[in-house]
């Protein structure tokens, strides 16, 4: 069912696309139709997978890393309650700065290649994730930590035993923000300067008037978007097995 | 089995003088009510002899009958189960032991599946809490509160969550097991008290008193319909309903 409606809202999609095509008469180097589209997919799939591979590398490198920094700046906040003061302003600072106006920066310090991307994708998931990450460790409901304390749990075990546990749900929120978001960071990274990846073919493709193949190259990347994202959904119901159980339990009251 | 003296107890809320000067015993073994309306203070009294005083002006000189401090021989039980929705029904009971970093053994695991059955959740380990009605998730704190076997058992209004049949029936069970404990519980139900009670304490008043000690004869847990029970039930309502303004 939910299948048959993803297809439907394709396909509708698709129409209006056409529909577009056809009423604005517009030619095809700056308008293709959906058909044009598919058909430089199919002309070009080894191009664009060879470049998809390396905009997911990037991806998920930057996911990687952006996630584990992230958590760690949130569990060092909650570690180190003097930290606090000092870390939370320049972490709001931080976050003002655009990070799209950096991406050159990027590329003059980390060069032309990957570690550059991937910074850029680090980077633009890290407030996000630690926001996430912070907010769901700070608000352990304080009996369970009270609970805790009369069976005799150090701060270790209350923060690995409760707090990480309770917060789950909000790290899960983090990282699904995170999966939608580094994407846009590393076809960022490619667009100011890189030589693979789909940002680079898409620009490419674009001053070559081959606007068919730059929407064919947004098609994958929107597919791999979408995918990381089900991907990442999907292992965090398997990670929180009593959540899915409650949400279950919803959908069937609902019924 | 451990008596418990509470002397000189005081507690301050934003400046002013909920209560002080209380003294108050628990007998070795025995099942102490303490009964008041909400906002006395009573709980603080519970918090205080379960050590969980940060950010609370509440103090009291506390000796045990045995001369040696409270801390690690005294289990909690809120109001709220407080049962950690991603761990199952049996991992629950086996809390302490997990929060303390100790493995746990299978005997420990043996004892925690008796005392299932005990409370009446045999065969229902694996299950996680979400899926348990109020009374069953009262119950399994129940038994992850008994597996700590600790000689003071501490609770706060631990069944004024549930309907009044299941609060009957977890009252009796709770009686039973821990019927050679030390308990002091905490609740504003009069008719709670007397069915539970060896002796039953009234907070009450600004600054609150403690009244002195209504001892029934017989010994709980004690029928609802008992003839001394409705009888002191009535005369306590209406003690609190002149003493509350």
């Amino acid at each position: 069912m939910n299948a048959l409606r993803s297809l439907g809202i394709a396909a509708g999609l698709c129409g209006l696309w056409q529909l577009l095509v056809w009423l604005t008469d517009a030619p095809h180097f700056i308008l293709p139709g959906p058909l044009r589209v598919l058909a430089a997919l199919y002309g070009n799939i080894g191009l664009l997978l060879q470049h998809a591979g390396v905009t997911l590398a990037e991806i998920l490198l930057g996911l990687l890393l952006g996630v584990l920094l992230g958590l760690g700046s949130a569990l060092t906040l909650i570690w180190f309650r003097r930290l606090r003061p000092w870390m939370l302003p320049i972490l709001v600072i931080s976050q003002s700065i655009p990070v799209f106006a950096l991406a050159p920066v990027l590329m003059l310090w980390l060069g032309y290649g990957m570690a550059s991307k991937v910074a850029m994708a680090t980077l633009i998931i890290y407030f996000p994730v630690t926001a996430a990450c912070y907010d769901g460790l700070r608000h352990t409901p304080a009996a369970w930590l009270e609970l805790a304390r009369t069976l005799g749990a150090d701060k270790r075990t209350q923060l690995l035993q409760i707090r990480l546990p309770s917060a789950l749900p909000a790290l899960g929120s983090g990282l699904r923000v995170a999966a939608s978001v580094a994407p846009i960071g590393a076809v960022v990274g490619e667009w100011v300067g890189s030589s693979t990846g789909l940002g680079y073919l898409m620009l490419h493709a674009n001053a070559r008037m081959q606007v068919d193949l730059m929407f064919a190259a947004l098609l994958v990347l929107s597919l791999m978007a979408v995918s990381l994202y089900f991907l990442i959904d999907w292992l965090l119901r398997r990670l929180m097995p009593w959540q899915s159980e409650t949400l279950f339990d919803d959908a069937r009251e609902a019924e | 089995m451990l008596g418990i003296d509470v002397r000189n107890a005081s507690l301050a809320w934003q400046g002013h003088s909920v209560f002080s000067d209380l003294s108050f015993h628990l007998p070795a073994g025995e099942w102490t009510c303490l009964l008041g309306q909400s906002g006395v203070g009573k709980s603080s009294l519970l918090r205080l002899l379960a050590g969980l005083t940060e950010q609370m002006q509440v103090r009291a000189e506390i000796v045990a009958s045995d001369g040696k401090p409270l801390d690690g021989r005294v289990a909690w039980m809120a109001q709220q189960d407080l049962l950690l929705p991603w761990l199952s029904v049996l991992e629950n009971v086996l809390l302490g032991p997990r929060l303390r970093r100790s493995r746990v053994t299978p005997a420990q695991r043996e004892q925690a599946r008796y005392l299932l059955n005990q409370v009446g959740l045999a065969g229902l380990d694996s299950r996680y809490p979400a899926v348990l009605s109020g009374g069953q998730r009262q119950r399994v704190a129940l038994a992850r509160m008994l597996m700590e076997d600790r000689p003071l058992v501490l609770m706060d209004e631990p069944f004024s969550a549930l309907d009044a049949v299941t609060r009957l029936k977890l009252q009796d069970l709770a009686a039973h097991l821990l019927a050679d404990r030390t308990v002091l519980l905490i609740t504003h139900d009069p008719l709670e008290a007397l069915r539970l009670g060896h002796q039953v304490l009234v907070l009450q008043g600004s600054p609150a008193r403690l009244t002195a000690p209504l001892r029934p004869l017989d010994a709980p847990p004690r029928a609802v319909d008992q003839p001394e029970v409705l009888e002191l039930q009535g005369r306590l309502l209406r003690q609190l309903m002149e003493l509350s303004t």
